[in-house]
């Protein structure tokens, strides 16, 4: 297994979000993750980044506990995550940004390459390259946050809602690139409310409800699951 | 009050308030660093400067250029700056680097509100006063005058000496430098992302507590630099010397619009300028007067400060 939860807690302040929850992720997969709102799927992923401390329970990736792990380590061995609500430097250009995707790389030549690969897979963004982050639209910043994610070369790559406030033309479109990505090797944790995208390109998916994981399955078995259905494809 | 005064001494007036004003504004650089990233007002910072003061004194005596000692040659004379200049710079930036160890680190950790950062500051900032006090028994300390001021030329009647050519430049290069390193390497570029968002930041493998270390060292080197300067300029420091020049050098990162490095520069020269244009007018007992007054008027009209904030989150 790439990535191993192991009952996982995680507390705002004395409010539990997460009542431990366990997931795996293998190598080479696409694992979705859905819920309702305030479900935990963002805790989860930054519990999994780093950025919220986890109260009991493991986190094991790649062969290691980095439950205790300081975030920007965990990039170095593989993490990457694009997070909730996209977090894109405002005061950086788009390609400053990217940059800082590979913040944690030496190799100019094998960056530059990652670069033209970004740019490869949003245009956009290469046309946006000297403009500042905080003026794009929003769902070019999105682009910049999931080519960003990508720049640090991860094993693992955490998306938090990546297809949020796209164009639905748009969705289609960062769906079919994740799957590129996946296929070009990366493993990915996806958190979606497009419940019906995710669950029909994700290998496996968990279904997480108010801090616990309800259901697990493949991802065309939760489709057809009833009770999924009713909840979260919007299907009577 | 005396225009006339003024206009007589326009030009003269002009240089005297920038070279005050280069000071001002390499000092103003710690604060608005500290602020940028940590949205943290080291009050502890004209400590800092006080520091590099005496370091600068101790390291000419050592070398046997006490008080009263004549200048050495050209060449040793820049020799001396220059070493001060690294003595100062170290102690300068080791003690900021101390303050943030012991006085901010520790409340960091725990998440403490921004109330306990500002009486912790406080609290450093009176520990290094009164410490540096008691070890010089509260008395100035005198050093040569290495740099006789020499006019070089002059420009619409006033005369600008090498002294005040080589402060202004000096002050300029440094921040030339700064500048560079904040916008154009991979290390300033960290900065710039744990000011913008720290979360995001770390997210990138941005390492916070070496890039806030790295600030503390940065202003505190600058806050060396210009002690040299002062003490060239000035000739004598006491361990209440940073008082004044700290809020100066605080009102000019204001003016600037704290957090924006070049704003530092920008609002260091105003004022300087200012307050010396006020002295004119005025007397010299309302410099200080003069230059608060600009800085209400300004943030009364701008409260970002004149140039915004650059670092954090506001405009590229
Ligand atoms: N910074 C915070 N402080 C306090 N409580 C928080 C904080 N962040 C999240 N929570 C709480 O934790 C719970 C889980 O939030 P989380 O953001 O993980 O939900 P989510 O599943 O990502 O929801 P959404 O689909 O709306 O993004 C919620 O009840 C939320 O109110
Ligand atoms: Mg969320």
């Amino acid at each position: 297994m790439l990535l191993e939860l192991d009952n996982v807690t995680v507390a705002y302040g004395r409010i539990e979000a997460l009542h431990g929850i366990s997931l795996t992720v293998g190598e080479g997969e696409i694992v979705a993750l859905i819920g309702a709102n305030g479900a935990g799927k963002s805790t989860t992923m930054r519990a999994i980044s780093g950025l919220r401390p986890v109260g009991k329970g493991k986190i094991r990736f790649d062969g290691d506990d980095i439950t205790k792990m300081r975030a920007d380590l965990r990039v170095v061995r593989g993490v990457s995550q694009s997070p909730e609500g996209r977090g894109i430097f405002p005061g950086m250009t788009v390609r400053e940004n990217l940059e800082m995707g590979a913040y944690t790389r030496k190799l100019r030549s094998e960056i530059d390459e990652d670069l033209q690969r970004a740019f490869d897979l949003f245009p956009r963004l290469k046309e946006r390259e000297r403009q500042a982050g905080g003026t794009l639209s929003g769902g070019e910043q999105q682009m910049l946050a999931v080519g960003r994610a990508l720049m640090s070369r991860p094993k693992l790559l955490l998306l938090d809602e990546p297809s949020m406030g796209l164009a639905p033309m748009l969705i289609q479109q960062i769906f079919d690139i994740i799957v590129e990505i996946n296929q070009q090797g990366t493993t990915v944790l996806l958190v979606e409310q497009n419940a019906q995208q995710a669950l029909s390109r994700a290998h496996r998916a968990y279904v997480l409800e108010t801090g616990r994981i309800v259901k697990e399955g493949t991802g065309t078995d939760l489709l057809t699951d009833p009770a999924v259905k009713d909840a979260y494809l919007g299907v009577a | 009050m005396n225009f006339e005064f003024l206009g007589d001494n326009f030009m003269s007036l002009t240089v005297t308030g920038l070279t005050q004003g280069a000071i001002y504004a390499l000092v103003a650089l710690g604060y608005t660093l500290v602020y940028g990233v940590l949205r943290l007002i080291n009050f502890a910072h004209s400590e800092v400067f006080m520091i590099g003061t005496f370091v600068t004194t101790i390291v000419w005596a050592g070398l046997g250029f006490g008080v009263g000692a004549s200048a050495p040659g050209t060449f040793g004379v820049l020799g001396l700056i220059a070493l001060a200049i690294v003595a100062a710079g170290a102690a300068s930036g080791g003690t900021a680097l101390i303050v943030e160890r012991v006085a901010y680190r520790p409340l960091r950790k725990r998440n403490a509100p921004s109330l306990i950062f500002l009486i912790s500051a406080i609290g450093a900032s009176v520990a290094l006063f009164e410490l540096v006090g008691a070890i010089t028994d509260r008395q100035p300390r005198g050093m040569p005058s290495l740099v006789q001021p020499k006019v070089q030329f002059t420009i619409f009647g006033a005369d600008i000496t090498n002294l005040q050519i080589g402060i202004i430049l000096s002050a300029l290069a440094m921040l030339a430098g700064l500048d560079i390193f904040i916008n154009r390497t991979r290390l300033g570029r960290g900065v710039r992302a744990v000011a913008q968002n720290p979360d995001v930041a770390a997210l990138m493998g941005v390492n916070k507590d070496r890039v806030i270390m790295l600030i503390f060292v940065l202003g505190g080197m600058m806050a060396g630099a210009a002690s040299v300067l002062y003490d060239i300029k000035v000739g004598l420091t006491t361990y209440s010397v940073g008082f004044l020049i700290g809020i100066k050098a605080f009102t000019a990162a204001v003016l600037g619009g704290i957090g924006n490095l070049r704003g530092a520069l920008l609002g260091g020269l105003l004022l300087g300028v200012v307050e010396n244009y006020g002295a004119g007018v005025f007397g010299n007992e309302w410099m200080d007067v003069v230059a608060f007054v600009m800085l209400v008027v300004v943030l009364l009209f701008r409260p970002t400060g004149l140039l915004g904030e650059s670092l954090g989150r506001a405009r590229a």
